[in-house]
């Protein structure tokens, strides 16, 4: 019951919630409350549960994320800036028996690569991309992202972002689950237990459809980024769920594993 | 019963567990660990539902569950 | 090539270039389409899946170099090919796979610039070629074909450098080279590194999924990020000591340079363009050579500087003068360098290098 510093349970229990091998045990550079690490830990237990780290490329990007390669025990590549998906489709198609997935943030995946994710999903590339909209650019320091909220404040949109100047935030998961290639799009949350145990499980089905070869796999989750928000972790969370969630509905928009029957 | 072990290494007191804990189990510590964040630690009827660790972005926290039945 | 079909082929020098591929062991192609290169895509979504390898036609020539990233890091022979506008758009894939040390070929039939530019023959991307083209202090080898024959060639050539330095190799040719149809002997040249080799020359940095080497074997990672003090600086010793070790790589054609008084300096299309002018004024006795550097990085300035003393030089290129500047920079001030140039787009005869040669010769300077 208290924070026992030993490891070795004291009497009949079992350990029911630990780290996986697939995530090593740096700690990450990520602020207090930011969800990468959740993100982290969910693509981790997919590749762990499914057994396939051994034969897993990641396709690292630019942003916060640029880093992630740091934290999985798995063979990686750094594309460049939006570049994620188009690298991607080049290690698939060059080794087709590996697994391979992107980990993007917003402004790589929906605004500079918009146009080599939008491709490689609608050629049906076989791999899985994992997209953290946190509604801003959190690595050169909180300016505007494609995915930012009318009215929400950046460094390159003081007064809020204005529609008549700006547009508005861009609903990616729709878009891809036009596209015929995408056998799965979903968008989760990560601001609470509940939504984090969703996610977990779109995650999995979002590599779940690479593996059976029915092709991309898409999952968007809304992740809170309490450094350039302004905000401590909780509000964070809080915002996700009043603000964002409201303009970035949640739910499994194409799941074709599900269409053929095979959910 | 149950109980969890937090990596105070891993910890950065972002409190997304305390908020998370059903039972109120998690608070601060008031103590730092290297890397300057005030870990938080648990007293109270943990249950064992791993909300905390769920909710963990640092992976800091294992839950252990009691085995109904078991030896002690 | 199937059973009792002639090694003989008539072909384009775009043909060429993906029949050399495909023999040279290619695996992975990926590009977009653009005028004066279309054949080789076009050629190789054919072949390529038939040899058991992958085409795909990008969303753009960016999609296509970082797709290229993508196959070259997980070590299989990939190229792509452009001109000029597509080869601009490639540049920041390039750096990347420069910086991270990946192997990968690049065709650019070269068109007119700057813009849109025109269709006809150009060599007025030498400069964005042989400099590095992209960001950071990076090299491509450059190869630079004259006949559809080199381009079938070099094709083992740029395949055998890339995975040899895990380094962005050109092969720059522009409209003449990649449309001229003419004979072209199908039969790999002699030394040339056997396509399963390749694989094997970078089976220790390649990406693959760590269970390929053992199931406790350690993550690998390519990349070109170094933010840690110090770090990139050692980055760069180590690409700057590879560029060095590169320069054994020089290849450059030599003839009637002996007895010569003038050398003109040549290449590509327009070397084999002003072949026909020296030969025809050899013809004359007139004491005039040519030197065509086939490797245009590494470039052969200490070749160049051998011949210097007592000779000079006539650079023929068709740009506003680029090559011109390496060749300056080879010579150091030890003979004159002239300069001629023909204006990208427009197509050249043999006869019409003569004059410039002559007035040269004459004692007057170069022009355009």
């Amino acid at each position: 019951m208290t924070s026992a510093k030993k490891s070795v349970p004291p009497r009949a229990e079992k350990l029911v919630f630990d780290v996986n091998p697939v995530l090593n045990e740096r700690p990450t550079h990520y602020c207090p409350g930011c969800h990468h690490g959740i993100a982290h830990r969910l693509v981790s237990e997919a590749l762990h549960e499914l057994g396939v780290a051994d034969r897993t490329i990641l396709v690292a990007s630019v942003g916060c994320a640029a880093f992630t390669y740091d934290y999985f025990n798995v063979d990686s590549v750094e594309a460049p800036h939006g570049r994620a998906c188009a690298v991607a489709t080049g290690v698939r198609r060059a080794r087709p028996g590996a697994v391979v997935f992107t980990y993007q943030g917003d402004g790589d995946m929906a605004a500079i690569g918009t146009a080599e994710s939008l491709h490689a999903a609608n050629r049906g590339e076989k791999i899985t991309a994992v997209f953290i909209n946190n509604t801003v650019y959190g690595m050169t320091g909180g300016q505007m992202a494609p995915t930012t909220l009318l009215g929400q404040k950046t460094t390159t949109s003081r007064r809020g972002r204005d529609f008549d100047n700006e547009g508005g935030p861009i609903r990616l998961t729709e878009i891809m689950a036009q596209l015929q290639g995408v056998a799965y799009a979903a968008r989760c949350a990560l601001d609470s237990v509940k939504h984090v145990k969703e996610a977990k499980k779109a995650v999995r089905r979002a590599f779940d459809a690479q593996i059976a070869g029915l092709g991309f796999g898409f999952v968007e989750l809304l992740s809170s980024c309490p450094t350039n928000w302004h905000m401590d972790p909780v509000a964070a969370n809080r915002h996700i769920a009043e603000e964002m969630i409201p303009v970035f509905p949640l739910g499994v928009f194409r799941d074709v594993m599900k269409e053929k029957g095979n959910a | 019963m149950s109980r969890i072990q937090i990596l105070e290494e891993r910890c950065k007191g972002c409190r997304l567990c305390v908020e998370a804990c059903p039972t109120g189990v998690l608070r601060p510590s008031g103590r730092f660990n290297h890397q300057g964040y005030e870990v938080m630690e648990a007293d109270g009827q943990c249950v064992g539902c791993a909300s905390c660790a769920v909710m963990c972005p640092d992976t800091a926290i294992r839950v252990f569950k009691s085995v109904k039945g078991a030896a002690a | 090539m199937t059973a009792g079909q002639s090694d003989r082929i008539l072909v384009k020098g775009n043909e060429a270039i993906a029949y050399g591929a495909v023999d040279a062991g290619l695996k992975c192609y990926f590009g977009y389409p653009i005028t004066p290169q279309n054949e080789i895509p076009e050629m190789l979504s054919v072949l390529l899946p038939e040899a058991g390898g992958v085409f795909v036609q990008a969303e753009s020539e960016v999609g296509a170099v970082n797709m290229l990233l993508g196959a070259g890091a997980c070590g299989v022979p990939a190229m792509t090919s452009s001109s000029s506008c597509g080869i601009s758009l490639m540049q920041e894939g390039i750096s990347f796979l420069a910086g991270s040390h990946v192997p990968g070929v690049i065709v650019n039939m070269a068109r007119g610039g700057p813009g849109l530019g025109d269709l006809g023959p150009s060599q007025g991307d030498y400069f964005q070629a042989v400099k590095g083209g992209g960001h950071g202090d990076h090299r491509n080898l450059v190869l630079a074909p004259a006949t559809a024959q080199e381009c079938y060639d070099f094709m083992f050539k740029a395949f055998a450098l890339a995975f040899a330095y895990r380094n962005p190799v050109m092969v720059l040719g522009d409209a003449v080279v990649a449309q001229i149809k003419e004979p072209v002997q199908r039969v790999p040249p002699a030394g040339a590194v056997k396509a399963e080799h390749l694989q094997f020359l970078v089976r220790d940095q390649r990406i693959e999924g760590y269970g390929a080497r053992g199931k406790t074997a350690a993550p690998r990672l390519l990349k070109s990020v170094y933010l840690a003090e110090g770090e990139l600086a050692e980055r760069n010793r180590l690409l700057q000591r590879k560029y060095a070790d590169m320069r054994k790589e020089v290849l450059f054609e030599c003839e009637d340079v002996d007895d010569a008084e003038l050398i003109v300096v040549a290449f590509g299309s327009i070397g084999r363009t002003a072949r026909g002018a020296v030969r025809r004024l050899r013809g004359e006795n007139r004491k005039v050579g040519l030197f065509r550097p086939v490797t245009l990085y590494p470039f052969p300035d200490e070749a160049l500087q051998k011949l210097a003393p007592g000779r000079r030089f006539l650079v023929m290129e068709q740009n506003i003068g680029q090559m011109m500047e390496d060749v300056r920079l080879a010579v150091n001030g030890v003979s004159p360098v002239h300069w001629h140039g023909v204006m990208p787009g427009l197509f050249v005869s043999a006869n019409e290098l003569v004059e410039p040669i002559l007035r040269v010769l004459g004692g007057q300077s170069g022009s355009n």
